[in-house]
């Protein structure tokens, strides 16, 4: 627990929400954690903070280590408020005039934050600040994931702290992957496939140029989950694969129903779907959250959207799920639409349309069916879904 | 005038609006932005816009 020295005076002393369930509406079934490093040399510095609301639990674990007033500078690599938010406590304890190191945009938006004029120090990537006996080396990581975010190493002891880069929504026992083992990596996934999906070509490029600087990277500190220590190449290689988005021999079906019309539909289809030897999930809107659905999304070829028409348009909760969707820009999908309608029947247009403007390509026209569906509207279904099949095993390879 | 998209966040510089928080006047074409300017969202430079499709 916290304060735990992670290499020769460098301490991990961020804290663990154990139970926050929502983060902004991705769902942590497991809580997450805020992390944050002090590095004790002839000056100390603080990396990053933490919610606004766990400050003090904060200070509390620095002071274990050193009297929170002899931080001589803080180093902000992010500036939303799960990193940013406990730097208004912070500085009031250790200082209001030290120096604040972040990124030009950093300055930006934390003055946008925090009306107290701080001294901030705005770097760029390859600038340097001795501390003593090490060094901090700054990469700005640009749109990963905001205009502010920017990444520390620290050139001796090969630590990067890659702020939102590599983490997890992840509460545990645990504070490194090797005391998790593989159980971590899907929740690096999802908080990838939720957070990061958008900016894939930006983090390729990332990926290069780090490689390109040759860091000797031995730890990979995020500032959400466990700390990479025994095999940081592991979550880099991951990264890699991820930006790909490749997508596997899967389909999703995200649905849901008002009189359960439109799930016998959706089961239809699953057995069409199955039938062709395509792996599939049946997903209820009001049964998985939309950051579990996006997650399975991520890894699967076919989206599958079923949805009744509610008052001529789409049911709520299908609005949503598109919406959230959108903003994700998920690549290499397929796509396709169903519902049960009484009388007017507009969502599944409205679905298709929704589709097209995420770029994903439509299988086949939608299907619509009225009321309750029965004999040769289920029919229906399964040819609809083995249709859905065959497109997928058409343009994925063979599962390994 | 055509608008042109910052290749880092998304950010599209219409000359019909110029940049007026940071002293660019409605009106002024990408090419006439001074080689200092940048992206007022992410602080991209000009090397970094593209002609929008
Ligand atoms: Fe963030
Ligand atoms: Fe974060
Ligand atoms: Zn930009």
């Amino acid at each position: 627990m916290e304060p735990l020295q992670i290499a020769p005076g460098i301490y991990s002393v961020g804290v663990r929400d154990w139970t926050i369930r929502d983060f902004h509406g991705y769902s942590t079934d497991l809580g997450t954690t805020y992390n944050a490093f002090l590095i004790v040399d002839e000056q100390v510095a603080l990396i990053d903070s933490v919610k606004a609301e766990f400050a003090d639990e904060l200070l509390a674990h620095i002071a274990r280590v050193i009297d929170p007033r002899r931080i001589d500078l803080v180093v902000s690599n992010h500036t939303e408020l799960d990193h940013a938010g406990g730097l208004a406590r912070v500085m009031h304890r250790i200082g209001e005039e030290k120096p604040l190191y972040c990124s030009k945009m950093g300055a930006k938006n934390l003055a946008r934050h925090f009306p107290r004029k701080w001294n901030y120090r705005a770097v760029g990537t390859g600038e340097e600040l001795r501390l003593g006996r090490r060094t901090l080396r700054f990469l700005e990581t640009r749109m990963i994931h905001w205009p502010d975010s920017m990444f520390t190493y620290v050139v001796e002891d090969g630590i990067l702290f890659s702020s939102d880069g590599f983490g997890q929504h992840y509460a545990g026992p645990e504070t490194f992957d090797d005391e998790t083992g593989e159980r971590i990596l899907p929740h690096a996934k999802k908080y990838f496939a939720n957070i990061l999906l958008p900016y894939t070509g930006l983090i390729e490029k990332l990926l290069q140029q780090v490689e390109a600087l040759r860091l000797d990277i031995r730890m990979i500190c995020p500032d959400h989950g466990v700390l990479w220590r025994k095999d940081p190449g592991r979550i880099l290689e991951a990264y890699r694969t991820w930006c790909r988005q490749e997508p596997g021999r899967r389909a999703v079906i995200v649905y849901d129903t008002m009189w359960h019309s439109t799930e016998k539909m959706a089961a239809a289809i699953h057995e069409g779907i199955a039938a062709e030897g395509v792996s599939c999930r049946p997903m209820h809107l009001r049964a998985f959250h939309r950051s579990e659905i996006v997650t399975e999304i991520f890894d699967a070829r076919a989206v599958v959207v079923g949805s009744p028409t509610l008052n001529n348009g789409l049911f709520p909760t299908v609005a949503d799920f598109l919406c959230y969707l959108k903003g994700l820009k998920p690549q290499n999908k397929i796509g396709a639409a169903f519902g049960s309608y009484g009388w007017s029947g507009e969502a599944v247009r409205l679905i298709e349309e929704e589709l097209e403007r995420m770029k994903i390509p439509r299988i086949q026209e939608g299907l619509r069916v009225p009321f309750v569906p029965e004999g040769e509207t289920l029919e229906a279904c399964r040819a609809f879904g083995r249709a859905i099949g065959r497109a997928v095993v058409e343009s994925t390879a063979v599962p390994a | 005038m055509k608008r042109y998209v910052c290749q880092v966040c998304g950010y599209v510089y219409d000359p019909a609006q110029g940049d007026p928080d940071n002293g660019i006047a409605a009106g002024t074409p990408f090419e006439k932005l001074p080689d200092s300017w940048e992206c007022p969202v992410c602080g991209a430079s000009k090397a970094d816009f593209a002609p929008e499709a």
